[in-house]
C-alpha cells in the first residue's frame, strides 16, 4: 500500500505551472496522460510541440514537485500518441487563459483551423469579436498575435493545432 | 539490404532532412527584416529541430550501438548525412527561403500523412505529431509565396527566379531508392509516385495563385539521399558541429 493515491499525485501535478504560460498548470494544459503507482511512480507526459523548449523544464518540475511531497522514485515517460492538440486543454484552463489575457483556442477546431484559417477570435479583455490577426506566430511556439479593433489592445491567441 | 537496416536508414534520413533545414533556418535568426517574421522563422525552425531530435533518438535506438541523438547530429561527417540537396542550399534572399520551404513542405506534409498510417508504430506517432506542425508551416509559407508572386513587379520577378533556380532540386524527393522501396513494402511506407502526384497538384495550385510559372522539368539534381552533397553542406555542418567537435561531450 503506497503512501499516496493517484488523486493526490494529480493534485500535486495540478500545482506544476507551465513555464511559458505560468497561469496554466500542466493538468490544465492536458499534457499529463497517465499516473501509475507501482514500485515507482510513472508519470506519462506528452509534449505540446516537437520543438517545445519547455518539455525538459516541465519534466524536471514534475520530479521536483513530487519529491517535495516525499515521492522519491519517479519516472517520466514521454507519450506521443495520440498527439496532443489544443483540444486537450481543460475548460478550467481555457477560463484561466482568458483571465490572463490570452484568447483560448477554439475547441474541436484543430483540423479545420489549420486548413482554412481561424474562426473569429474574441478579445480576451473586452470580448469584442472585431479582431485582426497580426501574425500567426508569437512570443512562444504555441501562440499567435492578434489585435482588438474595439479596445485596440494587442493580445495573444493560443493557436489551434 | 534487410528491412531493419532500411528502416534505420529511412529514419536517419528523416532526421537529416529536419536538422539540415532547421539549421538553415536558424542561420536566419536575428536577421529578419521585421519582428513578426523573425518570430515565425524561429518558431518554425524549432519545430524542425524537435522533429530531428525525435527521429534521431529513434534511429539511435534502432541502431543499438549506444549512440544518442547528439551523436547523430554532431559527430557524423558530411558524407554520412542523407538529406535532400534542396535543404542544404544556402538561404539566399527571403523569396528563396520561402520557395524552398513551400517546395519541401508540400512534399513533407504528404510524406508525414502517409507515415502516420504506416506499420511502424514509433514512426507513425512521430509523424502524427509532426504533421500538425508542418500543416501550419505550409499555410503560412504559402501565403508568403502568393504575396511575393502576386505582389509587385520586382517581388514577382525575383520569386519567379527563386522557383526557377530551386526547381531542379525537387525531383530528388520522388526518386525512390532501395531504402524507400523496402520501407514501402515492409512497413507500409509512402509510395513516392503517389506523393509526387499530390505534390504536383498542390504546387500547381499554389503557383497559379501566386501568378508564377511552373518551370520545365529539365536536369534534376540529386545525390543527397545517397550522401553525395553539394559543396554547401560541409560549411554548414562545420559551423553546426563546431562546439561538439572542439569540446567533445560538452553538455548544458
Amino acid at each position: 500500500m503506497s503512501a499516496y493515491s493517484r488523486d493526490e499525485i494529480l493534485r500535486w501535478l495540478g500545482q506544476v505551472a507551465d513555464p511559458e504560460i505560468p497561469v496554466l498548470s500542466i493538468t490544465d494544459l492536458g499534457i499529463v496522460r497517465g499516473v501509475e503507482i507501482g514500485e515507482r511512480v510513472t508519470i506519462a507526459l506528452s509534449p505540446t510541440y516537437s520543438g517545445c523548449p519547455a518539455t525538459e523544464v516541465i519534466e524536471n518540475s514534475v520530479m521536483d514537485a513530487l519529491r517535495d511531497h516525499g515521492v522519491e522514485d519517479v519516472e517520466i515517460k514521454r507519450v506521443l500518441s495520440p498527439p496532443w492538440t489544443t483540444d486537450w486543454i481543460s475548460d478550467e484552463g481555457r477560463h484561466k487563459l482568458r483571465r490572463y489575457g490570452i484568447a483560448p483556442p477554439e475547441k474541436g477546431a484543430s483540423k479545420r483551423a489549420l486548413m482554412r484559417g481561424e474562426r473569429q477570435v474574441a478579445c480576451p479583455r473586452c470580448s469584442a469579436t472585431a479582431t485582426e490577426l497580426v501574425s500567426e506566430f508569437g512570443s512562444t511556439a504555441c501562440k499567435a498575435s492578434y489585435r482588438c479593433s474595439e479596445c485596440l489592445e494587442p493580445f495573444e491567441y493560443f493557436k489551434c493545432i | 539490404m534487410n528491412k531493419e537496416s532500411a528502416l534505420l536508414a529511412y529514419v536517419t534520413r528523416l532526421g537529416d532532412n529536419a536538422l539540415v533545414l532547421g539549421q538553415r533556418m536558424i542561420e536566419l535568426v536575428a536577421a529578419y527584416p521585421e519582428l513578426e517574421e523573425e518570430l515565425a522563422n524561429a518558431n518554425l525552425a524549432l519545430d524542425y529541430i524537435g522533429q530531428a531530435r525525435m527521429f534521431y533518438t529513434y534511429a539511435a535506438e534502432l541502431e543499438g550501438q549506444g549512440r544518442g541523438e547528439d551523436d547523430f547530429a554532431f559527430l557524423r561527417d558530411e558524407n554520412e548525412f542523407r538529406n535532400l540537396l534542396l535543404l542544404e542550399q544556402p538561404n539566399g534572399h527571403f523569396g528563396d527561403s520561402i520557395t524552398r520551404l513551400v517546395l519541401f513542405e508540400a512534399f513533407y506534409l504528404a510524406q508525414l500523412e502517409a507515415l502516420a498510417r504506416c506499420e511502424d508504430a514509433r514512426i507513425a506517432e512521430i509523424a502524427a505529431r509532426a504533421e500538425k506542425e508542418i500543416r501550419y508551416h505550409l499555410r503560412h509559407n504559402t501565403q508568403w509565396l502568393v504575396r511575393l508572386g502576386d505582389g509587385t513587379d520586382e517581388s514577382h520577378r525575383r520569386v519567379q527566379e527563386s522557383v526557377n533556380e530551386l526547381w531542379r532540386f525537387s525531383g530528388e524527393m520522388f526518386e525512390a531508392d532501395e531504402i524507400d522501396t523496402i520501407v514501402e513494402k515492409a512497413y507500409g511506407g509512402p509510395k513516392l509516385e503517389e506523393l509526387q502526384k499530390r505534390w504536383l497538384a498542390d504546387i500547381d495550385a499554389i503557383l497559379i495563385n501566386a501568378t508564377l510559372e511552373k518551370p520545365q522539368d529539365t536536369g534534376m539534381a540529386s545525390g543527397g539521399k545517397a550522401g553525395r552533397h553539394s559543396e554547401h553542406l560541409g560549411y554548414m555542418i562545420a559551423e553546426m558541429q563546431y562546439l561538439q567537435r572542439s569540446h567533445p561531450g560538452a553538455a548544458w
